[in-house]
């Protein structure tokens, strides 16, 4: 509006404050927050690290072989060889421990709010409009808060993926349950059921394979973010990216940009649900 | 003694059902409210009991309330207003806990479309009830079993739902309802999934048990030859009210209105009509009178033979014309000329009696459990209650 017929509504200002309200008052907070975050990932990064590339790699071929068969495992061996042929072992890692923190987080605390989702209709129509909002809103924005609250580096890194990565577990969850039919629900409850009974007996087991399509939406958000989160100092693949961007390198840009559709491929098959185990 | 009592019981669905409920105290019906306020009139102040250890029976066409109904009972469905009496507590004023407890205990319920879990073995499903008791494992395995063994399921334990036959799987559910032995069945259209000839077994399975079990069963159904055939009382609901509750013959011969008359007519007349409806009383004579007095009274009323019975009106076979006039002769005793014949029961169905008559040279007599003679049946009564000529019924209630 430059005719000035209504004033501006100082909408970036009144966020500024609110941000530098909670940085002021909770900055402990926040920063204990922002260690534990970062020592998380250091702490999966050396264990991923002891247990050396052989092993990291023969760990997941197998688990790929026993979640998908020949085809997923003989992929994962050969795709995780490449990436330490190529000398991206170490950021790889360190990618790989924000996205399994920033998932574990999300389906921590992504399942339980889906699942409320899934039983209160309130809860439902209030969260629903901040999923899209999740979602929609440039996934760069979500930085700049981060690294007024939690420094540079890993834990506005991981925060900003949690916040990425968590509406389609939310989601999946929430449609999951709402799923089960009807009359499961009533035969359930018709036999003096708790609301947890019914819960853990029932309707999550039922609509497991919908919430697992969830998390797999989730772990595939999360990769995409934190090479994004890069750009606040989050090390990995993405800081490989940032800086073949920033100084034209094509060939570092490639074997960064090809390693991160390995792990990618690998988890998003690794974490698929396409065989139902029990019919 | 009542095990279930239901008082003036209501349910609307929609935004301010109290409004909806004066409206119905009004004399306003179903159709009127959902014109005037768009709210849905489920159970209309619904009122009746169900005694212990009969079948109960709610028959109504779909959109007529019964299954809202069967829900109120358990409150799966909370009710809007009156009360439900369960062995004298009213489940209306329970909070939760109570309300488990009743569910867990007292009244077990079997679906329409079974309701297994997919997820779990048939053992598995079974045992639900059970298992959400908190009882252990070995105890509730054992009682679920039984349970199985008792619908003739022993040894597809371990199946999963979805491998079986449909009338199997409704024996799962109905093996899982009477796993928690609980003193209550509500049956929600229970059979109705299922193909007519795997349906009357299971009617008549259920028949089976119930004469051993003894539970209290209410038994939601469209179909009325389904209520006729398993219910002691029938209850017809109409837009969420009901319009009768009463036997099976008191609504076959006594339709309340032209509802239950319309819902009546289409219904087979030989399942229904049984001897007892249809007989007459017999010419009798006792057996220690003599030939010549048998001879007397068959001359006086113009027959050919005459019904013999002892002083306990036990029925012992019947006496000709030309045997009585051969015993005047030789001069032996009713005794020694009574023949025996063929005997029907007073709640043998019409369809039966044809059978019977074919075989039968006289009226067929028809005896009672304890072998008193209560009357007799003609060729031409029977033909004539098929035609469905209401003259032809003698007026005696009898239970189906």
């Amino acid at each position: 509006m430059n005719d000035h017929l209504l004033p501006k509504i100082p909408l970036g200002h009144w966020i500024d404050l609110f941000i530098q309200f909670i940085t002021n008052n909770f900055e402990g907070f926040f920063g204990q927050i922002a260690s534990g975050l970062a020592g998380f990932v250091e702490l999966l990064v050396t264990a991923f690290e002891f247990i050396t590339p052989i092993g990291f790699i023969i760990l997941f071929t197998a688990i790929a072989f026993w979640r998908r068969g020949w085809g997923v495992a003989l992929f994962t061996l050969l795709g995780l060889a490449l990436i330490y042929d190529l000398g991206y072992w170490h950021n790889a890692m360190q990618t790989f421990s924000l996205v399994v923190t920033s998932v574990v987080l999300s389906i921590v605390i992504g399942l339980p709010l889906g699942i409320i989702a899934g039983i209160n209709n309130t809860f439902k129509s209030i969260i629903t409009p901040i999923l899209d909002l999740l979602q929609t809103m440039p996934s760069f924005v979500y930085l700049i808060p981060a690294i007024f609250l939690f420094g540079t580096g890993m834990a506005p890194g991981v925060v900003a993926t949690i916040i990425f990565a968590i509406p389609p577990t939310i989601r999946l969850t929430n449609l999951g349950i709402r799923q089960v039919p009807e009359d499961l629900v009533e035969a359930s409850e018709s036999f003096g059921s708790t609301t947890m009974q019914k819960l853990f007996k029932v309707q999550l087991p039922l609509s497991m394979p919908t919430i697992m399509a969830g998390i797999n939406q989730s772990i595939m958000l999360a990769l995409s973010m934190v090479v994004v989160a890069s750009l606040v100092g989050a090390p990995g693949l993405g800081a490989d990216v940032n800086f073949a961007v920033t100084s034209l390198r094509t060939d570092i840009g490639f074997e960064a940009g090809i390693a991160i559709v390995i792990i990618a491929i690998m988890l998003d098959r690794i974490s698929q649900n396409t065989r139902s185990k029990k019919q | 003694m009542n095990k279930i009592d239901v008082k003036n019981i209501t349910k609307v669905f929609g935004k301010n059902p109290k409004r909806a409920v004066d409206m119905l105290k009004q004399g306003l019906k179903k159709p009127e409210i959902f014109k005037k306020t768009g709210m849905t009139v489920g159970v209309n102040q619904a009122d009746f009991h169900v005694k212990e250890g009969e079948i109960f029976v709610i028959m109504g066409l779909s959109g007529s309330g019964k299954s809202t109904l069967v829900r109120l009972l358990n409150r799966l469905i909370e009710p809007t207003s009156g009360e439900i009496h369960i062995d004298g507590q009213d489940i209306t004023k329970m909070n939760k806990q109570d309300l488990r407890q009743v569910r867990q205990k007292k009244i077990s319920m079997v679906f329409q479309r079974f309701a297994l879990f997919p997820h779990r073995t048939i053992l598995e499903n079974t045992e639900y009830g059970l298992e959400i008791q908190g009882m252990g494992k070995d105890e509730r395995r054992k009682k679920a079993m039984k349970a199985l063994e008792l619908v003739g399921l022993k040894g597809y334990e371990h199946q999963n739902p979805n491998e079986l036959s449909g009338g199997m799987q409704q024996r799962v559910g109905l093996a899982r309802a009477l796993a928690s032995d609980t003193d209550i069945l509500l049956m929600d259209e229970a059979f109705s999934a299922l193909d007519p000839l795997i349906r009357k077994d299971m009617q008549n399975e259920l028949l089976d048990l119930q004469s051993d079990m003894h539970k209290t069963i209410v038994f939601i159904t469209h179909d009325l030859d389904e209520a006729l055939r398993i219910g002691d009382r029938i209850a017809l609901m109409r837009d969420g009210s009901i319009v009768q509750v009463g036997t099976p013959e008191e609504i076959m011969m006594n339709p309340a209105n032209r509802y239950v008359e319309k819902f009546v007519e289409d219904v087979d007349m030989s399942k229904v009509i049984v001897a007892s409806n249809i007989m007459i009383r017999p010419e009798t004579i006792l057996i220690d009178r003599g030939p010549r007095v048998a001879l007397q009274l068959m001359r006086d009323e113009g027959i050919s033979s005459i019904y013999a019975i002892d002083k306990g009106k036990k029925f012992l076979g019947i006496i000709s014309a030309d045997d009585a006039l051969d015993a005047t002769k030789t001069g032996k005793s009713c005794r020694e000329i009574v023949k025996e014949i063929g005997t029907v029961k007073p709640d043998t169905l019409l369809n039966d009696l044809f059978e019977d008559m074919n075989h039968s040279p006289v009226p067929l007599p028809v005896v009672d459990d304890e072998g008193r003679l209560r009357g007799i049946v003609k060729r031409a009564e029977i033909i004539a209650a098929l035609s469905g000529d209401q003259d032809a019924l003698n007026g005696n209630e009898v239970k189906l």
